[in-house]
């Protein structure tokens, strides 16, 4: 387990997580990066907008 | 098994109840009323109800024996005929405007009639198991808040210890909304395409998420293309030092058990926020929140499904929480999806 850095929700973390692998926050959405390992550390993937009123 | 009777059965809340009940496993519907209709089959109204049942509409006064009554009449017909209902019944809930406010005065104001059953007011529980579950375990009378209340409400009432005193809600709602007896206005003709602001100040569900949240309300309200669906949009100021862990830990924390609320607030995906198209049918309210920290501004949404969750979905939540059933009894349809 580690803490979503965007909205604080726990995100589970298998033990054969790699370094620099992509997980989702099931509590955001948002895709995490895994910037370091044991502990574990998650950085912020960037995201894409969305705009529906141009 | 318990027997139900419904009141204004040929609206459409009333057909929302029967589908619900005709399909409840503990429930025997024992009385479909409508005077335009007694007589005649419920099928023949409510086509969805084909094969589910044999029921016949019957006028009132040959209702006699129920355990409980739901009231989904015009708002006045329920407090008009109160004391009938109570006297033949174990328990009443309310669907319409008459006991969802606390106070003559408030109430007047926005009704526009004087309250002919003042004394109940204070009698009535609100039918918001989320805010209300444990009175709602023995309570014999129940006040099933509006639709847009219900949304307005369970989207800032985990975060009212953490804004401003003032709360501006938009609110957009499909034309089910307006009954099946709606009248000329809401002709298809009218109606389609249309985005009519029809309440840009003064709503009443106004007064129901104040009197439940505790701050001051301002509300607009639009009637919008779809059929079912209310969506709320409410704009609120944090207290100084919250931020956007702050809002969602309250939202988490709150809803972590709650069977029909869901917090949404992503950053990625198709659905990011509450979107009401998708719970048509279901008993969900979904709730999210978008956080701005440049401007320090939160906004909160929240939709449902105003004949479910905003209506006859959240009355049968009251009755199983009131019988000491599984909650989800009868409700657990998850919605459509493409839809
Ligand atoms: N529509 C929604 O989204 C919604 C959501 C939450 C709550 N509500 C509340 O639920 C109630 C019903 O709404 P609705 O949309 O279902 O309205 P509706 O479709 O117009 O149905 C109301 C029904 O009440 C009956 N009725 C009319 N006058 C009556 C009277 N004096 N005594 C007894 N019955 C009477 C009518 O049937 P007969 O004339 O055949 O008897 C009619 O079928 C309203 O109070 C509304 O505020 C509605
Ligand atoms: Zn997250």
């Amino acid at each position: 387990m580690s803490d979503c850095p965007q909205c604080t929700d726990e995100v589970s973390i298998s033990d054969s997580a790699r370094l620099n692998e992509i997980v989702e926050c099931a509590g955001c959405r948002n895709e995490l990066e895994i910037v370091a390992l044991s502990p574990t550390v998650l950085a912020l993937a960037p995201e894409i907008e969305e705009d529906w009123g141009e | 098994m318990i027997r139900v009777a419904v009141v204004g059965a040929a609206g459409f809340i009333g057909g929302e109840l029967l589908r619900l009940l005709v399909g409840h496993p503990e429930v025997e519907v024992t009385a479909a009323v409508s005077s335009r209709f007694a007589g005649k089959r419920v099928d023949g109204v409510h086509p969805n109800l084909r094969s589910a049942t044999d029921l016949t509409f019957c006028p009132a006064d040959d209702v006699d024996e129920y355990d409980t009554v739901f009231l989904a009449t015009p708002h006045g017909a329920a407090m008009a005929q109160i004391e009938r209902w109570t006297g033949h019944s174990k328990q009443v809930i309310d669907l319409t405007g008459d006991f969802r406010l606390e106070d003559t005065e408030v109430f007047q104001r926005y009704y526009r009639s004087s309250h002919v059953a003042p004394h109940l007011l204070g009698e009535f529980v609100p039918g918001i198991p989320e805010l209300h579950r444990e009175r709602l375990r023995g309570a014999d009378l129940v006040s099933v808040p509006g639709c847009m209340a219900v949304a307005g409400t369970l989207s800032l009432h985990p975060i009212r210890d953490l804004i401003g005193p003032e709360a501006h809600l938009d609110a957009r709602t499909g034309s089910s909304g307006s009954g099946a007896t709606a009248g000329e206005d809401n002709l298809h003709a009218f109606r389609s395409g249309a985005m009519r602001v029809f309440a840009p100040t003064g709503h009443r569900h106004e007064a129901e998420i104040a009197r439940h949240v505790g701050v001051r309300v301002t509300m607009t309200a639009t009637g919008v293309e779809a059929v079912r669906g209310v969506q709320t949009v409410c704009h609120v100021t944090p207290k100084p030092g919250v931020d956007e862990k702050a809002v969602r830990r309250a939202f988490r924390e709150r809803y972590r058990d709650e069977p029909f609320v869901r917090l949404v607030a992503q950053h990625r995906g198709r659905y990011r926020y509450p979107e009401p198209k998708i719970l048509s049918g279901s008993n969900f309210c979904d709730v999210g929140f978008a956080f701005d920290e440049d401007t320090g501004r939160l906004t909160t949404i929240a939709a449902l499904d105003n004949l479910m969750k905003g209506g006859a979905g959240n009355a049968v939540q009251c009755l199983n929480i009131r019988m000491g059933w599984p909650e989800n009894l009868g409700l657990s349809f998850p919605g459509l999806h493409p839809v």
